[in-house]
């Protein structure tokens, strides 16, 4: 019934699947298997790695992303309120103009503790 | 049009992944992301039910928004007390975290 | 579309909730510009916040006697009995938040300003889901209740007991909140709306699409959500911990402010969205009554730390209160058995806060000294403190006179009219009142540590502690000889549907 139009789909999804793996195992089976210690370094011609690829990172960055999450995801209230500013009209920019100075003490906080700055 | 409870089984689906993931891991980090998981578990739900039972109302589609921030603001809050817990103690393992008992 | 209006916004019936968010937020950005030392300003600017929004409150209760219920925005949020009798408590319970923290944190080396910020916030929290009557602003006042209230668990930090309590608190908080959100889309779902009139109607009358097993799915998930709030058996784990672990006047803060917000959330969904179906919930919250009050009275006889004591008290106290719920299933007790919870709340509020303050009294400045056995002697030493302390926890036992005697009575009265032709409430009553007994033995145990034992108990009362001490005693002692103000003003705080 309604599935039909989702046909496609569903042949792509298989004949993905099945083309992604032909091309997996057909060269594991039909190439040739020589390793040597050159041919097993992760860069076979760049430099050689120093230290496990998993870096702590500073821990600032997730200050900043903490920061970034919060005043990322405040946009979901102002952009519905984008789409129809015309019809809300006074009250709509009103209601607005609170949220946003609501958001503007936040980042006023932020400020002068001192989390915008890098060092 | 995809029957509703297709939709539901995929949100109960992701909610039970969720579940399972706040049970059974250890790291800090990922419990929160399991949490998240959770969250958008519930978001799927409502979108799914406001578009198939009452579209004529926005309730469902506004409580996703605000689903969103909310989980938006615990994470924030949930990654604050991580670093500062972890610039103490060097581990965001809960079973680490153990003065108290868990 | 329909735009809102003014009338249906109603801006001047939300005007305390109102007052207290907007303080809130401007005194975040006030808070910035006061120098280190002088962190006191503001708490009093945090207490000028909470008397304009106690002040609101007087107006609105006025306003109240004269016209009954009305709803705000669109609906949304309803303003009623209930209502206003719970947010007077939140705003009595802040103002003594204050008061416990004010000599506290600078003597912990703790004192920043965002301390009282964030207690106006979790505190407009608890206000907003006093009077919700829609479940997207019952969730948003349960997570803007949480949310600051995890932060405050760890705001002894660099304490690492405090911030892995903070971390405890909010990781099961957090999940408990994903069910509680489930539960609330599920019902959705069953009923079509999020209205707590609308979903009753749907569920009774049959509305666009109504599903009762959805519905019925997301009222579990509903319970298992407050159920975490209120600390109720099988989800009380973080209890205890949390409870140590953070800094004592949130502690005390948290154990009366939390626990209302949860029962009034509680109260009122159940009450409103699912009156029909009260045989399944009201068999459901009798028996985790029954489990509540029987593992925190029992577990709560082994501890040694006071804080971890008060922890189970506070789980079993949250047992009679839900005693209360279950018997107001039954449409004829309901309006004594809310009646009778939300003055339990107010008791339990007063005297738990007092006896949190004679902990922060007894605490040393490296969290400490409390332990039942650094009450030794203190009637010694310190007789007043003796006696205030024994009051408080003749209060939490239920003996007269005192504000816990009279609460207990008022949810076992409601209960034993309930129990009538309910065996499972009788039974339910019996254990609470068995297990009052019981707590009489390890309440009583501290009144004979400072009476009866030798001991330099010491205790540093500073100013603000001690007000906020003679404040929680005198309100102890005047609900438990003369309530019958406080019940008449506990009768008008009837549950409204909202329009």
């Amino acid at each position: 019934m309604a599935y039909e139009q989702y046909i496609a789909i569903g042949i792509l999804i298989v004949f993905s699947t099945i083309l992604a793996l032909i091309v997996v195992f057909a060269s594991r089976i039909l190439g040739p298997r020589r390793p040597s210690p050159k041919k097993l370094v992760p860069y076979e011609s760049g430099m050689t790695p120093i230290g496990p690829a998993m870096r702590r990172l500073p821990i600032k960055f997730y200050l900043v992303a903490v920061l970034f999450i919060l005043f990322d995801v405040e946009v979901i209230f102002l952009l519905p309120y984008a789409v129809i500013v015309r019809r809300l009209g006074l009250y709509g920019l009103i209601a607005a103009g609170v949220f946003v100075v609501i958001l503007t003490i936040g980042l006023l906080y932020e400020w002068k503790k001192g989390a915008l700055e890098w060092e | 049009m995809i029957p509703l409870h297709w939709f539901l089984l995929v949100a109960a689906g992701l909610f039970s992944l969720g579940v399972y993931g706040v049970l059974a891991r250890r790291n800090a980090v990922a419990i929160l992301m399991s949490i998240e998981l959770m969250l958008n578990a519930v978001n799927l739900n409502l979108v799914a039910f406001w578009r198939y039972m009452a579209p004529e109302t926005l309730s469902g589609q506004a409580f996703a928004v605000f689903v969103f921030a909310v989980a938006a603001a615990e994470a924030a809050v949930g990654l604050a007390l991580i670093i500062s817990i972890y610039r103490n103690r060097e581990t965001v393992v809960a079973e680490d975290i153990n003065m108290l008992k868990w | 579309m329909n735009l809102p209006t003014l009338e249906s916004i109603n801006l001047a019936a939300s005007l305390p909730v109102l007052i207290l968010a907007g303080w809130a937020c401007l005194l975040t950005a006030i808070d910035l510009f006061i120098s280190p030392e002088r962190k006191h300003w503001t708490a009093w600017l945090a207490v000028l916040g909470l008397l304009a929004s106690g002040v609101a409150l007087g107006f609105e209760a006025v306003a109240y006697s004269q016209r009954g219920a009305v709803s705000a925005f669109g609906d949304m949020a309803v303003v009623d009995g209930f209502a206003l009798f719970l947010q007077g408590v939140f705003l009595l319970s802040a103002f003594l938040g204050i008061l416990l923290a004010l000599n506290y944190l600078p003597r912990h080396n703790i004192e920043r300003g965002e301390y009282y910020t964030l207690l106006l916030f979790t505190t407009s929290g608890m206000m907003l889901m006093a009077m919700a009557a829609d479940l997207i602003v019952v969730f948003l006042a349960l997570e803007l209740l949480s949310l600051p209230l995890y932060v405050l668990s760890g705001f002894a930090h660099p304490r690492l007991d405090s911030e892995e309590a903070a971390m405890k608190y909010f990781l099961l908080g957090a999940f408990a909140s994903g069910f509680l959100v489930y539960g609330i889309a599920l019902t959705y779902g069953g009923a079509g709306t999020t209205l707590l009139s609308g979903v009753v109607e749907a569920l009774v009358g049959g509305g666009p699409a109504p599903n009762p097993v959805l519905a019925i799915v997301g009222m579990g998930l509903i319970l298992v959500g407050l159920g975490f709030k209120v600390a109720a058996v099988p989800f009380h784990m973080w209890t205890p911990d949390v409870y140590q672990g953070a800094p004592t006047p949130v502690t005390a803060f948290m154990s009366v402010g939390a626990k209302a917000g949860g029962f009034a959330a509680l109260l009122r969904v159940f009450l409103i969205a699912f009156p029909a179906t009260g045989d399944t919930w009201g068999v459901v919250i009798a028996i985790i009554a029954a489990l509540t009050m029987i593992l925190g009275n029992v577990v709560a006889i082994s501890q040694s730390n006071v804080k971890r004591m008060l922890a189970y008290s506070s789980i079993a106290h949250a047992g009679y209160v839900l005693v209360a719920v279950a018997a107001a299933r039954y449409p004829e007790v309901e309006p004594l058995a809310v009646s009778a919870a939300v003055f339990y709340l107010l008791t339990y509020a007063v005297t738990n806060l007092g006896a949190f303050a004679i902990v922060i009294a007894l605490e040393r400045d490296d969290g400490t000294g409390v332990e039942v056995e650094d009450f030794a002697g203190l009637a010694k030493t310190r007789p007043w403190l003796a006696i205030a302390m024994t009051l408080f926890m003749l209060s939490l036992t239920g003996i007269p006179p005192s504000a816990g005697m009279v609460g207990k009575f008022f949810v076992f009265q409601a209960a034993v009219q309930a129990s009538v032709g309910d065996p499972l409430i009788l039974t339910v009553t019996i254990i609470g009142v068995l297990t009052s007994v019981i707590s009489a033995f390890y309440y009583l145990r501290i009144p004979v540590m400072m009476y009866f034992r030798d001991g330099e108990g010491q205790a540093n009362v500073q100013p603000a502690l001690g007000v906020a001490l003679a404040l929680t005693a005198l309100a102890t002692f005047l609900l438990g000889v003369v309530p019958a103000p406080f019940l008449q003003m506990a009768r008008h705080a009837l549950l409204t549907l909202a329009g």
